[in-house]
């Protein structure tokens, strides 16, 4: 979105001040279009689930009563963290082993030739098609949730990190080697630091994953959790409490996207082009 | 004793498309000290030859010696310079010129003086923090050469390593090489397309021509170091020129 901002040096270095200082105004008057478009969109919400006259469409007004109230009794901040903790689990534990399982894949043969055709049948399955088997295996506890989300953790982060180490460049390879790089050396100070952004690609798509196959499979079968929350809510027609799930679900994933492309940005700031 | 021996070597690739004779029974000497280097039409083995010498490469028959013993892969005693300089993009210039250093186990401080001290030869000092995509095409291209330097290795492999500089850059990057190379005495093999840069920096000129690879002519450049302007525009450097220009363009 704003990847200039990186680079404010190179930015005065190659555009005449004039330039810049139209983008930085242009940046800040984005800005506060942001700003204008949320009160807007709040505005259209509010005034379409007055004029519908439908009780069960609740207004803005509504769903920050439900929050205040579900923060009050204590359930929001349990299922929350209840939610938290699967999706961390599920997706710290598929992109350890996936990143591991992606290098051996790039750079043995033999590790790809046993175990990329797996990954290629299970990757078309959806995780949530596994739920119903899991759940008869492992019971609807804590592990069959865990199992299912770091599944679809680990299914979308091993191919970004196999095609990062098959993308490294070769002549970067042979510069370590005729530098006197071994094996070792050329994998830890070469074939790692340059995988480094698909790696990133893959761990963002496999924390999307990871929280489309938590909410699901809480949907499912939970005792607790934000898709319990809105499970038990529908039953008793709560619709301002299933917003504040849609809700929380939603900033939550921001949140946690937001944080790994901070992190992304951090240690691939060497990229030629972003 | 030849520093560098090429014996009769063919390097032969295979490939769905069929088989490609890139270098047919070539022979090729190189002394201590000397800076040689290869033209030839593009496809004609300049690059597989040079990666032969460099380790990269094992050729289907013959044998490359250096130093007497058969090159058995890379090595910190050849350096190679490749077209595409292969500076680590996530290293700051200094950190790349410490690379080859620290796989030496050359103590840190040692190591950035060493680092520094090549950056410096190449006018980089300024830029020893900076990362390869804030360095222009020469700059990146000397801090390469700073990296290939600072291991010290006895022979340099150049790949066309000015082909992408724009003129007025690549004489100042001719003159500066020959002046650390006059200064390092060490051996340079450098390939070029460009026939002026051949001639001026070469005191031998091996001319190859493709299809098979073959080494057609081998020119001696009996001009003495170190050179500059007078030289270039001498009359016989023009006629060096001219004769690498027809072995070139005009073989058979
Ligand atoms: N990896 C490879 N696989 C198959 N054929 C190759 C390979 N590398 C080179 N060749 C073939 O070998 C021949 C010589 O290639 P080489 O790269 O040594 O040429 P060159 O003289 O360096 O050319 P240029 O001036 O264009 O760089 C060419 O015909 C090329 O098609
Ligand atoms: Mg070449």
């Amino acid at each position: 979105m704003t990847d200039r901002k990186a680079e404010p040096e190179a930015l005065t270095m190659a555009t005449p001040t004039a330039i810049a200082e139209d983008t930085e105004k242009g940046e800040r008057s984005l800005k506060g279009l942001y700003v204008i478009t949320f009160f807007l969109g709040i505005g259209i919400w509010t005034l379409s689930a007055v004029l519908s006259r439908n009780a069960l469409i609740p207004t803005p007004i509504d769903v920050v009563a439900s929050f205040a109230e579900l923060i009050a009794n204590g359930t929001l901040w349990g299922h929350t963290v209840t939610s938290l903790s699967r999706v961390t689990t599920g997706f710290l534990l598929g992109v350890a082993l996936a990143i591991p399982a992606g290098f051996l894949m790039g750079w043995y043969w033999l590790a790809r030739g046993l175990l990329e055709p797996w990954i290629q049948f299970f990757r078309t399955i959806p995780p949530l098609a596994l739920i119903p088997l899991v759940i008869v295996i492992l019971g609807i506890g804590e592990t069959a949730k865990i199992f299912v989300i770091f599944l679809a953790a680990f299914l979308s982060c091993v191919l970004a990190t196999f095609q990062g180490v098959r993308n490294v460049d070769i002549t970067l390879i042979n510069a370590a080697r005729v530098l006197g790089a071994k094996d070792f050396t050329i994998f830890t100070r070469v074939v790692i630091p340059a995988s480094t952004p698909f790696i990133f690609v893959g761990m963002r798509v496999a924390l999307g994953a990871s929280w489309a196959t938590l909410v699901a499979s809480e949907l499912i079968a939970a005792p607790t959790g934000l898709g319990r929350m809105m499970q038990q809510a529908a039953q008793f027609l709560q619709t301002d409490r299933i917003v504040v799930g849609i809700i929380m679900i939603g900033a939550l994933g921001f949140i946690m996207d937001r944080l790994l492309l901070l992190a992304e940005r951090r240690l691939t700031r060497w990229q030629e082009t972003r | 004793m030849p520093l560098i021996s090429i014996k009769d070597v063919t390097k032969i690739y295979n490939t769905e498309r069929g088989r490609t004779v890139s270098l047919d029974n070539v022979s090729l000497d190189v002394e201590q000290g000397e800076f040689i280097t290869l033209v030839g039409p593009s496809g004609c083995g300049k690059s597989t030859m040079l990666n032969l010498v460099g380790g990269l490469l094992m050729p289907t028959s013959g044998q490359v010696l250096v130093n007497d013993e058969p090159v058995k892969g890379p090595g910190p005693d050849r350096g190679v310079i490749f077209q595409q300089y292969a500076l680590f993009p996530w290293l700051t210039a200094q950190e790349n010129v410490e690379f080859g250093l620290r796989l030496q186990k050359v103590p840190k401080k040692e190591r950035a003086e060493r680092a520094m001290h090549y950056l410096s030869l190449v006018g980089l000092q300024d830029f020893a923090n900076a990362l390869p995509k804030e360095l222009s095409g020469g700059m990146k291209q000397r801090a390469a050469i700073a990296r290939a330097y600072a291991v010290h290795p006895s022979v340099l492999l150049m790949d066309e390593p000015f082909g992408a500089l724009d003129a007025l850059t690549r004489v100042q990057m001719q003159d500066d090489l020959l002046e650390t190379w006059e200064k390092e005495k060490r051996t340079v093999v450098f390939i070029t397309h460009d026939v002026d840069e051949a001639v001026y920096l070469a005191s031998r000129v091996v001319v190859m021509s493709p299809r098979p690879g073959r080494i057609s002519e081998i020119i001696d450049v009996p001009l003495a170091y170190p050179r500059g302007e007078e030289i270039r525009l001498s009359p016989e450097f023009a006629e060096i020129r001219a004769r690498v220009w027809r072995g070139v363009h005009h073989h058979e």
